[in-house]
């Protein structure tokens, strides 16, 4: 029951903050509204017993992400413009897609449900067998690096490749705006 | 009752993920795009971690003595953690996605001088205009 209260809690602050980043137009406060939502949502996790999880978005979520848009904000704008077209067909659509996804969970089984499918088929073998097989206290850990260490090893080339591409992208700015700049000069 | 106290979790996620849905499709700064897509994204890992959340349950890391030896007790109950791997990969993956997007937002910036999308679409369009209008002299007007 007290576990309840606590993710309503959390859940009210979540949507709180949502709603601010919406109606917000400094980008400033935005950024750092997202950076409160990122820590709200590692509570949310703590009480889910996702502790990995938690402390993951913690450092990512609420620290690299808010430091890049930061850097972001600096070399664009620090305000936006007010909406020139009327905010009605996006409410409509985003009610819609809710009310869709909401009649998708019908029928899935109850929360906290052991009993349930995503429950029975390998994290069970996972939890009984990998202290024989890994020796490891976190399961979560073991899984990881050994179980799915092939998931792992392909996440690792998508950060890379996004690091390339971010080089790419950037590469070459404060080239093009000395260019710039002696063109003015001249 | 039950079945709305059981259900109520997954639709307070969608939710926020329909908040998310809403700043990315409603507003125009680009930046404030990439902030909802991210409330979009850590409502959907919010879903996948409640999914694997068993009643009862804590979290899966065994408990050890002071020797470090791992003591099985069959009688705690630990939450799957098959999707805390999952997510765990997807916040990095989503972290990726993200700089990628920042960092064509720097570069939409430098070229068009604004990072609004209103002003990126008229600027295209001015310049498809002008396009065209020395297309049809290059032709002789009969374009």
């Amino acid at each position: 029951m007290i576990e309840t209260l606590i993710n309503i809690a959390l859940f009210a602050m979540l949507v709180f903050t949502a709603l601010a980043i919406v109606r917000m137009d400094r980008l400033f406060a935005v950024v750092m509204l997202s950076g409160v939502f990122s820590l709200l949502s590692a509570m949310l996790f703590v009480t889910l017993d996702a502790v990995d999880v938690a402390f993951t978005e913690a450092a990512v979520g609420a620290g690299i992400s808010t430091v890049l848009m930061l850097g972001t904000i600096a070399l664009t704008a620090r305000r936006e413009k007010a909406p020139s077209h009327s905010s009605a067909v996006p409410l409509v659509v985003c009610v819609v897609t809710g009310a869709v996804l909401v009649y998708g969970t019908l029928d899935m089984p109850n929360f906290g449900d052991a009993k349930a499918p995503a429950n029975l088929h390998v994290a069970p073998d996972y939890l009984h067998d990998s202290i024989e097989e890994i020796d490891v206290p976190n399961v979560v850990t073991s899984i990881l690096a050994s179980y799915r260490g092939y998931d792992t090893l392909g996440e690792t080339a998508v950060v890379f490749t996004a690091g390339i591409g971010v080089l790419l992208i950037l590469s070459g700015l404060r080239r093009r705006r000395r260019y710039l700049d002696e063109d003015e000069d001249t | 009752m039950e079945f709305f106290l059981g259900h109520m979790n997954y639709w307070l996620f969608i939710v926020l993920m329909m908040t998310g849905l809403y700043i990315v499709v409603a507003r125009g700064n680009l930046v404030k795009k990439i902030v909802g897509l991210n409330v979009f994204q850590v409502s959907v890992f919010m879903l996948y971690i409640s999914i694997g959340k068993v009643t009862g349950g804590t979290a899966p890391i065994f408990p050890t003595d002071l020797q470090g030896h791992i003591e099985i007790d069959p009688d705690i109950v630990y939450s799957n953690p098959l999707p805390h791997v999952l997510i765990l990969t997807a916040i990095v993956v989503g972290i990726a996605t993200t700089s990628l997007g920042l960092a064509l937002v720097v570069r939409i910036r430098e070229e068009y001088g604004s990072i609004e999308e209103q002003d990126i679409l008229d600027i295209d369009a001015a310049a498809a205009r002008e396009e065209n209008r020395q297309h049809g002299d290059a032709m002789g007007g009969r374009a």
